[in-house]
């Protein structure tokens, strides 16, 4: 659940960026992206090399030993007292939230504690820890907006999209009905029961082609994976993306072309 | 588990929960139906909260009960006194089928026959009606869901409400072939001819029995939410009230009820208040006009002091059973409550029942549902469903040598497959290596990747592996 109080740091001069597995492998636009985001209001970033993943899919599976392996290989990443900003509610959320109950116990749990203290989802960083200032240089379009479970409901960032695709003056957000309902994705709960998350993403698919909106914008990897690999298979008319991607495209000033 | 009562009239197996949530997906009645009663709900709730600071309330709702479940010992001692004190008989059951047997003792000493029962959830744990059939005892439902339900020889499909999956059309042709009442569509008319019938029984009835929304421990009085006036009818007509309940149900004092109550019935239904609030403090005394000449307070264990010994599991028996987590479940809106083959259904029944029938009965409860924590944000007294959720994935599948699995049944969903995956990718995730050149390689052969995933491509495209990794590409960034 959403901390009871966030604390936010002064904007800082260096952040950590962890990029998460999916951005890496399937979705690493958006992770450049962030990272231009964040160099475009003068903070450092630093992208350290072994990072590799959260642990999340073995942690909500039940295999803490393995998630818990993973975990601890990320531990070392992190030495400065920088805050650690991640592009994706759920893994952000994995490890604000779970790190502590994970290592709970263990030797190293104080070091995920500390850790946890400092882990950012990027939207909610730029917008109160940074307090960006979008500069709309895009032609005028019509978006929908799904935030992650994890991202309105662990990392409590509900609020943050729409205040940035609202910072845009030629980007008209509209919003789905249901738009605080899972899409779907869940992990490995998708491979599980496909039928359960196929009549979950086909609703939320529908609703989204229901506004009119021929994108949409997403805080999650999964989730984004999850829509638009439906709409794609059903031949529906909307495409996503990944916020970050679409904030860079339509600001960075070089005709939208991908980074 | 006593020697008696091995009765499972009608147990569906827990195991068998992909085939019905399959079978409902693609049953649009369901569907519609579930989808339009829990929209329904949702908004009510939503409304009936407007004005409130419902963080505030959420919380003063847990703590009430988490201070009762911190003396619950002390509080179930206290309340058997009160209750004993205020003429009430207080009987133990350790598990369901000694429940069932008290209640028949009580109706044996009786002589009874016909019983009415009010809503009670705990008596479906128990399987009362079906015992009571089998001795001979009439047992008939006066909710009017619970009616429906029983006259279509089902079980509920919800705890608040527990014939939502049924619209006005099935419901209508059932009261015709069970009831003889004209096949009509007019709410009223159903509704007044299944009052008619449920009068009779009422008159008639040699006991009542109940379930219990909160009983209080200092002044022995029992607390009983209802809407149709069934209830007070089921307490107060039949010379003998049995009321029968979880020992999880106890508050301290009066007070604590109030805040829990404005929670509930808005959770619940989206009601401010529901119509009928029954406060029973004992049988009819010696210059009362009506009420019961005894009444019976079962209190029943079934697996809760297990779980009541461990700090993390605990938090399940803070459960007020609104059935919010139910209607904002997008699991539950998809599949109904048929298709868990449980008592209880839904995010509370996933984290309840394993408990109830352990791991290897429930061992696919826990895997239904994305953790989207819809559940949890509803819950009007903060269960933390989604973290018990992911802990008895835990235990199902004994995944933590630092915590050990515990609940019964534990690591019956551990397959060797299973653990062999996750063991790989643990090895290479802990490696970072490994996993540059892995996914470096994949990238590279991107094109060879398989177009056809499992249950992923039944539904979507297979997601694509990007040209290069953002490890490479910051990696040529730096150089």
């Amino acid at each position: 659940m959403v901390d009871p109080i966030k604390v936010y740091p002064a904007k800082p001069s260096k952040v950590y960026f962890y990029g998460t597995c999916l951005v890496d492998m399937f979705y690493p636009d958006a992770g450049m992206a962030g990272i231009q985001l964040l160099e475009r209001e003068g903070i450092e970033v630093i992208y350290p090399e072994d990072q590799t993943c959260c642990g999340q899919p073995a942690y909500t599976s039940g295999y803490h030993d393995e998630a818990r392996a993973v975990a601890k290989a990320q531990l070392g990443l992190f030495p400065e007292d920088w805050p650690i900003v991640v592009p994706s509610g759920s893994c952000g959320g994995m490890m604000r939230k779970h790190y502590p109950a994970l290592f709970k116990d263990t030797a190293d749990d104080v070091k995920a504690a500390e850790i946890a203290g400092r882990i950012w989802e990027l939207t909610d960083f730029l917008v109160n820890v940074c307090h960006i200032k979008l500069d709309d240089l895009g032609e005028p379009t019509t978006v929908a907006m799904h935030t992650s479970c994890s991202a309105r409901r662990e990392m409590g960032v509900a609020e943050v999209g729409p205040k940035l695709l609202g910072q845009l003056k030629n980007v008209n957000l509209v919003e789905q009905v249901r738009a605080e309902e899972c899409c779907g994705f869940g992990g490995t709960f998708a491979i599980r029961h496909p039928e359960i998350s196929g009549a979950m993403v086909s609703e939320k698919v529908d609703t989204l082609v229901d506004t009119g909106a021929k994108e949409f914008v997403t805080t999650d990897c999964g989730c984004l994976m999850n829509i638009d690999g439906y709409a794609e298979k059903n031949h529906k008319p909307v495409t996503g993306q990944h916020i970050l991607s679409f904030l860079w495209e339509r600001t960075n000033g070089d005709g939208g072309k991908r980074s | 588990m006593s020697e008696t009562a091995q009765h499972s009239a009608h147990h569906i197996d827990v195991k068998e929960f992909h085939p019905r949530a399959r079978a409902a997906i693609h049953n649009p009645q369901i569907r519609q139906n579930f989808r339009k009663a829990m929209d329904g709900l949702m908004t009510k709730r939503k409304s009936a909260f407007e004005g409130w600071d419902l963080e505030t309330l959420r919380d003063l709702g847990a703590n009430i009960r988490l201070r009762a479940l911190a003396n619950l010992p002390d509080l179930l001692e206290q309340l058997e006194q009160k209750l004993t004190e205020n003429g009430i008989t207080v009987h133990w059951a350790t598990d369901g089928d000694e429940a069932c047997e008290i209640v028949r003792d009580i109706c044996l000493a009786r002589n009874a026959k016909s019983v009415i029962k009010g809503k009670s959830m705990v008596s479906e744990e128990m399987e009362l009606n079906h015992y009571l059939e089998e001795q001979g005892i009439e047992a008939l439902e006066s909710d009017l869901g619970e009616y429906i339900v029983q006259l279509a020889d089902e079980t509920p499909s919800h705890i608040i409400m527990p014939a939502i999956h049924k619209n006005t059309e099935e419901i209508s042709q059932l009261l015709h072939d069970k009831t003889g009442t004209d096949l009509s569509h007019d709410v009223e008319y159903l509704t007044a001819n299944a009052r008619l019938q449920l009068r009779e029984k009422f008159m008639n009835a040699d006991v009542g029995v109940s379930g219990v929304n909160f009983a209080v421990a200092e002044t022995g009085t029992l607390c009983l939410v209802e809407n149709e006036g069934n209830g007070r009818m089921t307490t107060t007509v039949p010379p003998c009230h049995i009321a029968v309940t979880g020992i999880e149900k106890v508050v301290p004092n009066l007070e604590d009820v109030t805040a829990l109550l404005a929670l509930l019935t808005r959770s619940a239904t989206g009601q401010h208040i529901t119509t009928y609030f029954n406060m029973i403090s004992g049988p009819r005394k010696a210059d009362e006009l009506d009420g019961p000449e005894e009444v019976h307070v079962v209190l029943v264990d079934n697996g809760r002091s297990t779980i009541y010994q461990d700090d993390e599991l605990l938090d399940t028996l803070r459960c007020i059973r609104c059935g919010a987590c139910m209607n904002h479940c997008p699991v539950y809106t998809r599949v109904g409550g048929h298709a868990y083959g449980t008592t209880y259904p839904g995010p509370i029944g996933a984290i309840l029942m394993p408990h109830m029938v352990g791991l290897d009965e429930g061992r696919h409860l826990p895997t239904a549902s994305s953790l989207c924590g819809a559940c949890g944000e509803v819950c009007p007294v903060k269960i933390p469903i989604p973290d018990l959720l992911v802990r008895l994935r835990q235990e199902s599948v004994d995944g933590d040598t630092v915590h050990p699995a515990k609940v019964a049944g534990h690591g019956a969903k551990r397959s060797t497959v299973e653990a062999m995956i996750w063991k790989g990718w643990s090895w290479m995730h802990a490696r970072p290596g490994i996993y540059r050149l892995g996914t470096a390689l994949g990238a590279r052969f991107r094109k060879l990747q398989p177009g056809k995933i499992g249950g992923w491509t039944q539904y979507r495209t297979a997601p694509k592996l990007a040209a290069k990794t953002l490890h490479e590409r910051m990696k040529e960034r730096s150089q």
